[in-house]
């Protein structure tokens, strides 16, 4: 299932770590883990390292820079030691991502569900709270839902044949010009095969089991700003295709190589581009470099005090441009905002030059605002190098907590009865009850005698003293932040909005678990395609008149057109709410399906997920509330914002990037 | 052509399999009703399976919904604000409007009548045949999604019937909507309202109030799947025994839910209910003739007693395949203009909602009259028309196993008793209508048309009252042969061969009688496609690119096809006559009905026109209607009602058409 955008509520590479607990106490879990991925490296002193950096920018500015603009002198848009030189900033993820990613799913190598000699499932690895933990119904619950069977098992190839690999076709002059800047690039088929998809379901489908018909020619790795207005005009000159990659977990297939480009394909990876220039403590912002990941951001301000705040499920691994680029939405946006909420200054690459703001203000009224074009073009126009972004003090008190509604209805009247208040905790999810009792699925084997009596004392409570029936009964997770009086207070007021609505108390445990579901469940679709289950996410978001007739029928149409496509078991399919405003909801589906005695799965799959698409746009649905178009929506660009609408993007850009340097041709 | 090109996108009416069309066999209900108790059936453990979404509630529990809902509480709102009024006042209104609707199913008013109708209908009816299959389908429709029953409407018995199978067969039963003037009789009212029946009132077009608290009433029924819904896309008992055009109010009102997405999917069910013999056969005539149709009440029922004394044959229900809204929706209504307006507010249909509306309602009648069954007296009815005043029995006989040879060629759904020789058959028909018909001396004779001289009005009141008995048979015809009979009917006001000029012929008639027979909207062509066909099957006709021919052989099933129609063309020519001279400047449809009613009896009277069926107010009306949309006629709006004034420049174009050579006696224009 979707991949996507899940996250890993708990940053990953900490220790598990209990409930609620002091930030300050999180903080140096943070740092100690820091070091431990950085190697004791120069992360420990920021403050000195910021203001060397700063110096630095003093002293060189980069002769490509035009008409110097007062705050341009302030911000260190080149390299520290000139040239693609390696910088001692250190990512979690490694420029070689093969070394501790999949090349052919999802996240770190080490971290997978299998299943052990005695048939139980279990989460390897130690990064994770799951991890290293026997799931003891898992199995049941994938041969009763999906009908899967342990006995019918496909794996994927074990390596990637490079043999397979469509060639580098690069032409010597660019390769010149290109050594002459001293830029870091690769032509081996590992790096290029790795920047040529997403995480789309095909996308893996193709890495399990064949090869892409076109994929990256080169992969370049820009150091700075400067290193990428470089790329951008040789580019320009040599009449290349760029396609900007950032974390790569884009499902919308953004990152797909159009099948039928002549061009060399040029990857522009951005991990490289990873420095907190600068932070700005009066103001509550920071300068960061774009290609910056979620986790390596969150974890460096965190040394500071601080945090953004924005945590979409794919965290662990997606960048900030890529944020910038698709409009991204982060679970907490209740406190901290969406990214267009977020984000102070954008600077962008493009083949006119570079685009940006002349101040770092709140909010002007300059015309249309000009990041709006930015965000969501989806790497259609340039290459976002440079973000200012808001940040906070990192919240004292953090507190999960869940509460159990006897049906969906009551579950969505509750949640808009909260947003009507305007006292949304930090994040609030409801999910229904099939992905409830997937939930339960993934329960970890019981520690002792005691919990497993509490469980069932508790599950009596609810079904039979409290009536709920435990095939309607679906639960909200919430998650508060802030000081510790104030989320006390704050979550009495939901409890007791949610106790009119008929909801009961269910618990931190369970609120934690449910956010933890999110960044396992990517995990669980290579699992599933080992036991011929497909599997996908998608998104919308709806006014709340809508969500509840829309979540049934989408539900509804999955299961008609996975029947009238042959599909032999009933499939999977499930969904939950997972943001509120003011005048709508988030609704983010799952489903998943046992594809065994169809011959093309993946086409089928594709027909219903169209059809579920075509679902949600009848029911008033958007088209996508944070996933963006990429290739994969673009059908219903066109009817989404109207003729004129579409017209006015590509008028933009035509202005841009005339000859379509940006080529991935997303959105238009 | 043109006219079809509008819609051609939209696959909404598929030319029926002509060939060989499978249908389901029947099973007669009534058969374990005599062996068994009627009381213990009456009491039996009754739990239908019901809508896999329903949210119990009871009927109180709907009310009040349905006047806390949006969609009420802003009418509400608006009313009060347009008229001063407090809520409250409006609110009171409301309520009452709910009270006076409302149904009350109530299980023991319906076991009351499970036990009393399987008495009444075992003394009326040899046998109530029933398709078991469609029933299947229903029940598992049922489960699945909301479901809309629409049955045609013949009789009173039609949703007391329905009913009673249903519970029959444990499936939920359905709630009807009934026009209020059951309303008026005692106890039966009442008894009708608990059994599940909740009322409208037959025109409220102006009383937003009334329309939102009935609109939301249905859907609420529909939405939460409480029960099925059932109501007549006639709108009335037709009284000819033809379907009628369709009314659209209550479909789109039962379709909106899944326009606004409210429900996944929503089945509509085609029910043809067919009699052999309909209860109110002689009623309905008096009626068409101006005898005005007595008012509904308990009294008059228990009157009606005698006719328990009588046989009326068998009755045929057939369930149809459940229709998916949904599949019908699918490429035409994919996104709707709610995405853009809060749902509860009350929305004027788009042109594009109400075409699709409109092909629904046409598709469900046209289904209806596919499964329509057709019974050896209707053959013999349709034979005995063309051959007044009497025919010889062996002729008879003859004729009706020839036209039943046709009538299987052109699709008909026919129940023959197979086990019984012709002669037979036909007597025993004969036998069950011999209040229309007897056999006297070997001859087959329409009661009271017999040869006799003198035309007194009483008794060309007494033949037209039995030819229209009569022709409500015929008419059951009509509709399964009206495609090829108008390719007849303009081959022969041609006289032409040439394709495109019977074509354009074929396209006036079609136009001309929309109001009388079923036409799927826009798609003449294929009509006409559809009428060669069949006349080609049966070696009628051959069609070659430009022209059609009329073979040999076919001529003489050319001049029956042309006259199974000919009651329609000299009625519509009289009327047309009639509007050319005796007119005054304007009048309403009260002095238009009674003016052509004394015009053609005269005519009658006479002897100059042998079309009684002219004097039908049915058929009046639809020519009035039709000459309305031909623009022969204008209709203008006035404080009370309707006039209507005749367009001289069209009208004599029309009349041309009309009258071109159209055999009618020669000697009565030369008269006139």
């Amino acid at each position: 299932m979707p991949g996507v955008r899940i996250s890993a509520r708990s940053a990953p590479p900490q220790p598990p770590r209990v409930t609620s607990h002091p930030a300050a106490q999180r903080g140096s879990a943070m740092a100690a883990a820091a070091e431990a991925a950085a190697g004791g490296g120069p992360g420990s002193q920021p403050a000195a390292q910021r203001r060397l950096r700063i110096l630095s920018g003093h002293l060189q500015r980069s002769p490509a820079s035009r008409a110097p603009e007062p705050e341009r002198l302030l911000s260190p848009s080149q390299c520290g030691a000139g040239g693609a030189a390696e910088r001692p900033v250190a990512s979690t993820i490694p420029k070689k991502r093969q070394e501790i990613l999949k090349w052919n799913g999802w996240g770190y190598n080490d971290s997978k569900f299998i299943f052990n000699k005695k048939g139980q499932a279990e989460f390897t690895g130690k990064r994770y709270r799951l991890s290293g933990m026997v799931l003891p119904v898992l199995k049941e619950w994938m041969e009763k839902t999906l009908g899967a069977s342990l006995e019918h098992k496909i794996t994927s190839r074990a390596f990637l044949n490079t043999s397979d690999v469509p060639p580098s076709i690069v032409n010597e002059e660019f390769l010149q010009d290109l050594r002459a800047t001293k830029i870091s690039y690769s032509q081996e088929a590992e790096d290029r095969v790795f920047r040529a998809h997403g995480h789309c379901l095909h996308e893996i489908f193709v890495l399990r089991e064949g090869m892409f018909k076109r994929i990256p020619d080169i992969v370049i790795w820009p150091g700075c700003h400067d290193d990428v207005v470089k790329i951008v005009e040789l580019a320009c000159k040599h009449n290349l295709c760029i396609i900007p990659f950032g974390g790569g977990t884009s499902v919308s297939s953004a990152l797909e190589c159009p099948a039928d480009e002549r061009r060399t394909i040029v990857s522009l990876d951005t991990s490289q581009m990873n420095r907190i220039l600068w932070i700005d403590e009066k103001n509550l912002t920071a300068h960061i470099e774009a290609g910056i990941i979620g986790q390596d951001l969150e974890r460096q301000l965190g040394e500071s005090g601080y945090c953004t705040g924005h945590e979409p499920d794919s965290m662990e691994f997606s960048s900030l441009g890529g944020w910038v680029a698709t409009r991204a939405s982060g679970m907490k946006k209740n406190i901290y905002g969406n990214i267009e909420d977020l984000v102070v200054h954008i600077k962008m690459v493009t083949p006119r030059g570079v685009i940006e703001k002349s101040c770092q203000v709140p909010r002007m009224s300059t015309g249309p605002d000009i990041h709006h074009f930015i965000m969501g073009s989806e790497g259609t126009l340039g290459v976002v190098t440079e973000v200012t972004i808001k940040i906070r003090p990192i919240p004292e008190y953090k507190k999960y907590g869940s509460v159990v509604f006897p049906n969906f209805e009551r579950g969505v009247a509750c949640l808009r009865e909260i947003a009507k208040q305007r006292c949304a905790p930090a994040s609030i999810r409801l999910v229904d009850n099939a992905q409830f009792q997937f939930g339960h699925a993934l329960k970890p084997q019981v520690a002792s005698i005691f919990t497993s009596f509490l469980d069932g004392l508790k599950k009596f409570y609810i079904t039979k003293f409290k009536g709920f029936d435990p095939n309607e009964l679906c639960v909200a997770t919430l998650l508060f932040e802030g000081d510790r009086e104030k989320v006390l207070q704050h979550e009495k007021q939901v409890y007791d909005i949610a106790a009119k609505f008929g909801g009961l108390a269910a618990g931190e445990d369970n609120g934690q678990r449910g956010y933890m579901l999110t960044f396992v469940i990517a995990y669980l679709r290579d699992l599933g395609l080992d036991y011929y289950v497909i599997g996908e996410s998608f998104e919308t978001s709806v006014p709340w008149d809508r969500v509840i007739d829309l979540c049934r029928n989408v539900k509804e149409r999955i299961v008609r057109e996975c029947k009238e496509k042959g599909v032999q078991f009933a499939p999977f399919s499930t969904c939950r709410v997972t943001q509120t405003y003011d005048a709508g909801a988030c609704v983010y589906f799952y489903f998943a399906f046992n594809y065994r005695g169809i011959s093309d799965p993946i086409h089928v799959y594709e027909q219903i997920e169209r059809a579920a698409r075509e679902e949600i746009l009848a029911n008033g649905g958007s088209l996508s509330h944070h996933h963006g178009v990429g290739k994969l929506r673009k059908q219903w660009m066109k009817e989404s914002i109207s003729d004129v609408g579409l017209g006015m993007l590509k008028s933009v850009k035509e202005y841009v990037d005339p000859n379509n340097i940006f080529g991935n041709r997303n959105l238009l | 052509m043109a006219a079809g090109s509008s819609r051609l996108g939209a696959p909404m009416y598929s030319q029926k399999e002509l060939t060989s069309k499978k249908r389901d066999e029947f099973e007669d209900i009534l058969e374990e009703r005599r062996q068994s108790s009627d009381l213990r059936y009456a009491m039996k453990c009754y739990t239908p399976v019901i809508y896999k979404g329903l949210s119990a509630c009871k009927p109180s529990a709907i009310k009040d919904s349905v006047l806390q809902s949006e969609q009420v509480q802003y009418v509400i709102k608006q009313l009060s604000k347009e008229m001063g009024e407090s809520t409250d006042i409006i609110q009171e209104e409301a309520i009452e409007i709910l009270d006076e609707m409302g149904h009350n199913l109530h299980i023991g008013a319906i076991r009351f009548f499970a036990f009393s109708l399987s008495k009444i209908f075992k003394r009326l009816f040899q046998r109530v045949c029933v398709n078991e299959e469609g029933i299947q389908k229903l029940q598992q429709a049922i489960q699945e999604h909301p479901v809309v029953l629409l049955p045609s409407h013949r009789s009173y018995i039609d949703f007391l019937m329905l009913s009673y199978l249903l519970y029959t067969y444990d499936l939920a039963l359905p709630v009807i909507a009934a026009g209020m003037d059951f309303l008026g009789m005692k106890i039966v009212g009442e008894l009708l309202r608990r059994s599940g029946a909740f009322f409208m009132r037959r025109t409220f077009g102006g009383n937003r109030l009334y329309w939102a608290v009935f609109a939301e009433y249905v859907k609420t029924m529909l939405r939460n799947g409480y029960a099925p819904i059932e109501f007549f896309l006639e709108g009335t008992r037709s009284r000819t025994a033809k379907t009628l055009t369709p009314k659209f109010g209550l479909l789109s009102i039962v379709m909106e839910p899944f326009f606004k997405r409210e429900v996944f999917d929503t089945y509509l069910v085609p029910i043809s209910i067919s009699y052999e013999r309909i209860l109110e056969e002689s009623l309905y005539a008096y009626e068409l003739l101006g005898v005005p149709k007595p008012k509904e009440s308990t009294s008059g029922l228990l009157k009606a007693r005698k006719i328990l004394s009588d046989n009326f044959g068998s009755i045929h229900v057939y369930f149809g395949q459940p229709v998916s809204l949904r599949t019908l929706a699918s490429g035409r209504i994919d996104r709707c203009p709610y995405r853009l307006v809060p749902r509860h507010l009350p929305q004027r249909l788009s042109e594009d909602i109400q075409e699709f509306v409109t092909d629904v309602a046409y598709k469900m009648e046209l289904l209806q009259i596919e499964n329509m069954v057709l019974s050896p007296w209707v053959l013999i009815a349709s034979v005995l028309l063309q051959n007044l005043p009497a025919i010889d029995f062996e002729l008879l006989v003859e004729k009706t196993l020839w036209l039943k040879g046709l009538t299987q060629a052109f699709g008909g759904f026919l129940e023959w008793p197979d086990n019984l020789c012709a002669n037979k058959a036909v007597t025993s028909s004969l036998a069950l209508h011999s209040n229309i018909v007897s056999l006297v001396n070997g001859q087959v004779v329409l009661n009271d048309v017999r040869v006799e001289d003198g035309a007194t009005e009483e008794l060309v009141f007494k033949r037209a009252l039995s030819i229209l008995m009569c022709g409500a048979y015929r008419n059951q015809l009509l509709n399964v042969f009206v495609r090829p009979s108008l390719v007849a009917v303009a081959l022969q006001m041609k006289q032409s061969f040439r394709k495109e000029e019977i074509y354009s012929c074929f396209i006036f008639l079609r136009d001309i009688f929309s109001d009388e027979f079923i036409f799927f909207p826009g798609i003449a062509l294929k009509d006409f496609e559809e009428g060669c066909f069949l006349l080609t099957k049966c070696d009628v006709i051959q069609v070659t690119p430009q022209e059609i021919l009329v073979t040999e052989r076919g001529n003489s099933v050319a001049v029956f096809l042309a006259a199974l129609f000919r009651p329609f063309m000299e009625g519509y020519q009289i009327i047309s006559r009639y509007l050319s001279k005796e007119t005054k400047e304007a009048f309403t449809e009260k002095q238009f009905i009674l003016g052509i009613r004394n015009f053609a009896f005269q005519l009658l009277q006479s002897g100059s026109t042998q079309c009684y069926e002219v004097l039908s107010s049915d058929l009046q009306k639809n020519a009035l209607a039709a000459f309305v949309r031909l623009d022969v006629v204008k209709k203008m709006k006035t404080t009370n009602g309707f006039t209507y004034t005749v367009n001289k420049e069209e009208f004599n174009k029309t009349a041309e058409m009309l009258d071109s050579r159209i055999p009618i006696r020669k000697l009565v224009t030369a008269r006139l």
